[in-house]
């Protein structure tokens, strides 16, 4: 992206100033290095989305901003009903809830290593991952209802998991104003056998230890410390969600032509949230929100099992899970008044500042956990929110390295067994049912996560808790 | 022209594009750029078929929707597809499309795609062949 044309409020925010349809500034939280790595595409979109009826504050873009739908892949804006506000599916999109868990194991890596590969091939024989994989769940018509309703409590009630899980769990493991009957028939239906699945792509299960702690003080209240190994799970609502998304792609159209909301590209299709259509699909949003929580939630069950098999005395215990797109209803101070604002975040990590009512008891004064993933060759990170990213970015941080090279380049670079064959020399393990899956994911294809992350952290919208490295990895 | 059936880049997904000397074949050749994304089609046996019946506002959102009604009956099914015969009238599509139940030992599988989009999506003619072209999300 041409830096010229942004006005730079600071080396960490650049700011596009509102000219013509914009309603309101847009704003790029990076450094000046990762913006011009930036496609224009994504200025055209946050342009785009400020453009949009009842939007509030700013168009926000996060470090790792990529061309989107609709939306750029990391951005954030918020809708004020009562302004004539909107709910966009391009704002979410296909992967609803799609998100990051980790857990803590209460292992450190010397007692791991002598069993990691046994407990990653134990890991990989019980959860589901790649194309057209199954669940070992079964559900008809009436129970996944219940599962869109009940997230991963609806889990927890059938024994997967612990009781204490669900307050480690954003809105508590599932959200109360999910719409079951808003969801099609067809999505249910492909949801049938997928419950506890992984999929493929970008999703990951990965076992990792704490490299490097950069705050001791937050890492004692999120309970890790050096060399702890920790798994974090990365998927999403799995078909469902998908279904939900293309399904309200053409219904939402139809909406924007009724309401005469100017549509600039054509997946930025919305309604006005208080109408019919708009509330349908911010129903449908909470049931694959809560289909996202009870899959991480399966998912983690059968890695608990898994690991009590291998390693007994290991104890798997629920860090955080943190979803990177959804559309929720926040209450944000703007300019010294409280609203209640529609916040989506496509691509984008919610990372609420300490005391945020909405973080557990446990780390209330620290901030909510984020959990930034990486490449299954070079790390991941934790970082904790902050008061100024509440503020200023409605509390939301990156959600990953973003990529750098399509996936049709990524392939025809790397060959799937060569890639894995490089990593195992570094001492991580992959299993996968795709080589050329892993080649599409190639560690190489990926920004620099290091960057991205310390430009949130230095932009102020999260603060670096930990450094994580993968020690074996699962692909979908 | 010299593929029938080809991906092209785009950031973090990818394109598909499907070629042909009718708009029926374009479409079924689109439909086969899209499953070359999940199994290598030359593993895959046209040894089950399923219906499908599409209809769309316009014949680009046709292409879409019927690109996502393919998604969908082959992940119900779990199956990979490589054959398509298409009949296109008006803006109303019924096809015959082939293939298998998956297996990760015979097929060479690739990722699952979540849905296909507006994203770049065209149907189009040039120079005698119809193309029809979108992105999907993976």
């Amino acid at each position: 992206m041409e830096i010229k044309s942004l006005k730079k409020i600071n080396d960490f925010l650049w700011e596009l100033p509102p000219v013509g349809e914009m309603r309101v500034p847009g704003l790029i939280f990076a450094s000046q290095n990762l913006v011009e790595e930036m496609d224009e595409k994504v200025r055209e979109q946050i342009t785009n989305v400020a453009c949009l009826p009842g939007i509030v504050h700013a168009s926000i873009a996060m470090p790792d901003a990529h061309w989107g739908y609709g939306f750029p892949i990391g951005g954030v804006a918020a809708f004020d009903p009562e302004e004539g506000g909107i709910i966009s599916a391009g704002g979410v999109g296909f992967d609803i809830s799609c998100g990051v868990r980790t857990l803590t194991t209460g292992l450190i890596k010397d007692e791991i290593m002598p069993s990691l590969e046994r407990l990653i091939d134990k890991i990989f024989q019980v959860v589901p991952a790649g194309v057209g994989s199954e669940g070992k769940i079964r559900l008809t018509p009436a129970q996944i209802d219940d599962v869109l309703a009940g997230g991963a409590k609806w889990a927890l009630d059938r024994g997967y998991g612990l009781p204490e899980d669900l307050e480690y769990i954003e809105e508590g493991g599932y959200v109360t104003w999910a719409d079951p009957a808003q969801v099609s028939d067809l999505a249910k239906k492909r949801q049938f056998r997928e419950v506890g699945t992984l999929g493929s792509g970008n999703h990951y299960l990965e076992i990792q230890h704490v490299f490097e702690i950069y705050d001791a003080e937050a890492a004692e209240a999120l309970g890790i410390k050096k060399d702890d190994i920790v798994i974090a799970i990365h998927c999403g609502s799995r078909a469902l969600g998908h279904q939900i998304g293309t399904d309200y792609l053409v219904a939402l159209a139809q909406a924007s032509k009724k309401y005469n909301i100017p549509i600039r590209e054509r997946e930025l299709v919305c309604a006005p949230i208080n109408s019919p259509e708009g509330k349908r699909y911010f129903g449908a949003v909470g049931a694959g929100i809560n289909c996202a929580l009870a899959n991480r939630q399966v998912i983690s069950h059968l890695t608990r099992e898994a690991v009590a098999e291998i390693i007994p005395q290991a104890k798997l215990e629920m860090l955080f899970d943190v979803s990177h797109n959804t559309c929720k209803v926040e209450e944000h101070v703007i300019a010294g008044k409280k609203r209640r604002l529609y916040v989506h975040r496509k691509g984008s990590t919610r990372a609420f500042g300490p005391g945020s009512p909405e973080i557990p008891a446990r780390f209330r004064s620290i901030g909510q956990p984020v959990f930034i993933g990486g490449t299954m060759g070079t790390c991941s990170f934790i970082l904790v929110g902050t008061e100024f990213g509440t503020e200023q970015a409605f509390g939301s941080a990156c959600h990953g390295a973003g990529r750098s090279m399509s996936r049709k380049r990524a392939t025809k670079t790397w060959r799937g067994d060569t890639v894995i064959k490089d990593l195992s020399a570094k001492g991580i393990i992959i299993r996968t049912r795709s080589y050329r899956g892993v080649a599409e994911e190639a560690p190489g294809a990926y920004k620099d996560v290091v960057e991205v992350v310390n430009a949130a952290h230095q932009a102020g919208l999260a603060k670096k808790v930990a450094m994580v490295k993968p020690l074996a990895c699962i692909k979908g | 022209m010299k593929l029938w059936y080809e991906t092209f880049e785009h950031g973090a997904d990818v394109g598909i594009r499907g070629k042909g000397r009718t708009l029926e074949e374009a479409f079924a050749n689109g439909a086969k750029a899209l499953f070359a994304l999940m199994a290598d089609l030359s593993t895959i046996e046209p040894q089950k078929e399923i219906q499908v019946e599409c209809t769309a506002p316009d014949i680009e959102t046709l292409f879409m929707v019927w690109l996502n009604q393919l998604i969908a009956l082959a992940d119900i099914e779990k199956m990979v597809l490589c054959e398509f015969s298409v009949t296109i009238k008006d803006k109303n599509l019924t096809a015959t499309a082939r293939g298998e139940s998956i297996s990760p030992r015979k097929h060479d599988l690739g990722v699952e795609v979540k849905g296909a989009t507006f994203t770049m999506l065209r149907v189009f003619q040039e120079a005698g062949w119809f193309v029809a072209q979108c992105v999907v999300d993976v």
